[in-house]
């Protein structure tokens, strides 16, 4: 707490909640005109906002909102895992599990879209738990360096077997019906998922998974399967990275080998890590700013990474808390000074 | 009746043994007290009862049904209870919340008819009795800003909402000042008049010896006594184990 | 192929060395470790052609330069963020990432660039044919291990090392200084990559790509070794190579990366701490 000095009497700042936060909190919410607002005002306008850049402006930008829609649900995935401590390093594995599923559905047993990301979501939600349920005792560091080199070992799994297409890919999937409903779906998908994980979370069901991030011996000798509970986590966790996976392949009527690409592991992490991990809504903002950012650089070519990894490391260092952290506390708490007695 | 029976449990740490041979029989509704030195096995003794440790010999009987090989949560659902010595709450949320976590556990849901329903209102009961202020912000605040003294009644009310028969404490009153001692004393005489079972590991000995039925001493992993305290207060050898000179 | 087995193993036990070093002493998991591995081998590379220095000379100055680095970067970076997992984890990719993509831009792609052999030609040993500098990477990592050996077991700083690997809290109150010896343990597991990458690049080219393997090996035998424990590092670099050599011989190349997979998988179903790890790892992971 900072401190300061003014006519020869000590002052410190103290923070408290504004009253109109705790008031929103209450049944008040619902009968002021004025405490809705405050609780819908921070909701809104990122929706409206989006909704306007990715209906109004030029078809170059609808892209670069797909772009970061998908990002942002892989980020707001990966903090999911996070927040039941399952510290993931390869979201780019359910996101390209989920790619291949729905590839697979839509070039052997040409299925059409509508029946193939559903299809794939679930599917690849249920291949990325089995294949990572020998693992799911690890915890920590152990669990993320497994994660990390999963996708890339399947990357030359598929490069060896040549199976659904090898190193050529999947080409001429069936596209979406037009660009307007591929920018709604992929929105609506994107605060479907940050909403209802949020949601989720707060219940006393999604409040034993905090529990295992706090402390999982702690929450064994409560009686929970932790196992169990890992296991369901992972499964909602890598259905919405599937989700996305699903929805590029149709977006970009292509899957290969890139959907293991590590960028699709790093990015959500580093969006988390500046947006502010444990809060879901942070990774959202973070990959809101990255992503365009990558756009911006993207003249420079491979130095782009090097900016990444750049602002990741002053991040971590320098603001750990994130931004969105910082941000509600300036909306939800005022700061005063008071006297030191 | 012996609710929970321990047979010749034995477990050894790369060459040392840190549980040699251990029996004792625990009837129920009574009050077990496991002393002895420090490093002299007791925790061990008391993961290997809940599983978090798995034995290289002998077997952990509850109530006829073999509990060696069962995970930590199936021990738990079957009723045995385990208070950590090295506080474990979830940091992260309100003492309240804490308590909602064991409210879900399978062994709560079955008794009390199922279903994940609204839980705030059965936690600040339970926190009530463990000597929470209902009308203050205590469980409210969270576990990480409580006090030590809060943490320990933390750790007892999520053994009260597993609705737990065998409670092991695992020193529950090491750190805590003699007045918070003479304050959590008389909810486990409660537990005991409510037909529970009590196994303490404790080295405050005044304290435990006011309470116990009956106390185990260990010593380098072995038993070396086992009897009433007064029996236990005069015997050569336990003074030996506990001041570590020749008698 | 028993030859280019054992070669192999020792190959990859070379290359694991470092980053469970760093692992086993700090608990820092040096993702920025396959980076370290290619930036020696490009600064070796840029002092034995651009400077004209002498090839010992020039591995001599990598060796020293990426341990400093390494100590720089605990101290700059890891030292602010120590025991926070995910933070740590992030900071040091991020520093591949720098690391590897900058060499990328400045324009080191290609298969010009090559460290020289430092004794050419090759002998026969059991009907198969191998080079010396394959033998001599034998000969190093023995020499490395045992080196590493006694220097854990009867240096000061070694066994300063060896306190802090079990207990952080204690050895501080005995008077050693967990962030210096943190800073020594990321500086010399960094020179044991630059030594690895020295020795082991003469047989391949550099490039930038081969930094992400370097790692994903690396993690690999550690994971299956059990972190922090050399003994197992070795022995998991012995199955895992022999097992790469043996489906590379008899079923195809391609399928060398899905044993080391399916090995990872099944050791950690059967025994979560890798094959000799602690009981404390235990305890810690499970």
């Amino acid at each position: 707490m900072k401190e300061r000095v003014i006519d020869g009497q000590n002052y410190r700042k103290e923070r408290i909640a504004r009253c109109i936060k705790a008031r929103s909190d209450d049944i008040y919410a619902l009968t002021s005109q004025k405490e809705m607002w405050y609780l819908l005002f921070p909701r809104i306008v990122p929706i409206v906002g989006i909704a306007i850049v990715a209906y109004l402006l030029p078809i170059y930008w609808k892209k670069v909102i797909l772009t970061t829609c998908i990002f942002a649900m892989l980020a707001v995935s990966w903090d999911f895992l996070s927040s039941c401590g399952m510290l993931s390093l390869g979201q780019a594995l359910f996101f390209g599990i989920g790619s291949f599923a729905a590839g697979g559905f839509n070039h052997y047993l040409h299925l059409p879209v509508y029946l193939t990301i559903p299809l794939a979501t679930v599917t690849g939600g249920l291949i990325s738990t089995m294949i990572l349920l020998p693992v799911i005792r690890l915890r920590g560091i152990y669990f993320a360096m497994v994660t990390l080199i999963l996708p890339l070992m399947l990357m030359r799994l598929i490069e060896a077997t040549k199976l659904l297409g090898g190193t050529e890919g999947l080409t001429g999937l069936s596209p979406f019906p037009n660009e307007w409903v591929e920018v709604t779906l992929i929105m609506a998908a994107m605060w479907a998922a940050l909403f209802g994980l949020r949601r989720f979370i707060a219940s006393d069901y999604g409040l034993i998974f905090v529990s295992i991030r706090d402390n999982d011996r702690a929450t064994m000798a409560s009686g929970i399967n932790i196992y169990a509970f890992k296991a369901q986590a992972l499964f909602i966790g890598s259905s919405v990275c599937a989700f996305c996976g699903a929805f590029m392949t149709h977006s970009y009527q292509f899957t290969g080998m890139p959907v293991f690409a590590m960028e699709f592991s790093i990015l959500p992490i580093a969006a988390a890590a500046i947006g502010g991990m444990n809060t879901l809504a942070g990774p959202l903002l973070g990959a809101m700013l990255l992503v365009p950012l990558s756009e911006l650089l993207r003249e420079f070519g491979t130095l782009r990474i090097v900016f990444y990894g750049a602002i990741l490391i002053i991040c971590v260092i320098g603001l750990p808390e994130g931004i969105f952290h910082y941000l509600s506390r300036k909306y939800n708490e005022m700061e005063r000074w008071v006297k030191i007695e | 009746m012996n609710i929970l029976e321990v047979k010749g449990i034995t477990k050894t740490f790369g060459g040392v043994s840190a549980v040699a041979d251990v029996s004792v029989n625990i009837e129920e509704n009574t009050l077990l007290g496991i002393i002895g030195p420090n490093g002299s096995g007791k925790t061990t003794f008391v993961n290997i009862i809940t599983g978090f440790v798995r034995p290289d010999k002998g077997s952990v009987v509850f109530k006829g049904k073999e509990m060696i090989g069962l995970p930590p949560y199936r021990v738990t659902n079957l009723g045995v209870g385990r208070a950590f010595q090295m506080v474990k709450p979830f940091f992260h949320l309100p003492a309240y919340k804490n308590i909602i976590v064991p409210l879900s556990s399978p062994r709560v849901r079955a008794s009390s008819g199922g279903g994940y329903g609204d839980k705030d209102a059965m936690s600040l009961d339970i926190l009530e009795e463990v000597g929470f202020e209902r009308d203050s912000s205590v469980p409210y605040k969270t576990a990480s800003v409580l006090p030590h003294g809060y943490l320990k009644r933390l750790e007892l009310a999520r053994l009260i909402a597993l609705k737990s028969e065998v409670f092991i404490l695992d020193e529950l009153f090491s750190g805590l000042s003699i007045a918070e001692v003479t304050s959590i004393t008389p909810i486990i005489e409660k537990l005991l008049l409510d037909g529970k079972t009590i196994i303490m590991v404790e080295h405050r000995l005044k304290e435990l010896f006011r309470i116990a039925d009956k106390v185990i001493v260990l010593n380098f992993g072995k038993k070396i006594k086992e009897g009433v305290p007064k029996e236990i207060l005069e015997d050569e050898e336990v003074k030996k184990a506990y001041l570590g000179v020749e008698v | 192929m028993l030859v280019y087995g054992l070669i192999n193993s020792v190959i990859l036990a070379l290359m694991a060395l470092g980053f469970n070093l760093t692992f086993g002493i700090s608990g820092v998991a040096n993702f920025a470790y396959g980076a370290i591995y290619i930036v020696a081998g490009f600064i070796t590379w840029t002092l034995i052609e651009k400077l004209g220095l002498p090839h010992l000379v020039s591995a001599a100055a990598a060796i020293v330069v990426i341990g400093l680095f390494g100590m720089f970067l605990y101290k700059l970076v890891l030292k602010r963020i120590r025991g926070l997992v995910i933070s740590e984890v992030i900071a040091t990719f991020a520093v591949a990432l720098v690391a590897l993509e900058l060499l990328r831009y400045i324009g080191f792609i290609g298969f010009r660039y090559s460290l020289p052999v430092f004794i050419d030609g090759s002998v026969e040993i059991l009907g198969a044919y191998v080079d010396i500098q394959r033998l001599l990477i034998l000969a190093l990592s023995i020499l490395v291990v045992v080196a590493q050996y006694l220097f854990t077991h009867y240096t000061k700083l070694g066994l300063a090392f060896r306190g802090i690997a079990q207990d952080e809290h204690t050895s501080l109150s005995l008077g050693i200084n967990p962030d210096r010896i943190a800073s020594w343990s990321m500086g010399i597991g960094c020179s044991l990559g630059a030594f690895a990458a020295i020795v082991i690049l003469p047989l391949g080219t550099i490039t930038v790509d081969s930094g992400y393997d370097v790692l994903i090996n690396a993690l690999s035998v550690c994971i299956v070794g059990g972190l922090g424990s050399t003994f197992g590092v070795i022995i998991a670099s012995f199955i895992i190579g022999y097992a790469q050599i043996l489906t590379a011989t008899y079923i195809s190349s391609h399928y060398t990366i899905i044993v080391s997979l399916v090995a990872i998988l099944v050791i950690l179903a059967l025994k979560p701490s890798g094959l000799l790890g602690h009981q404390k790892e235990l305890e810690e992971r499970v």
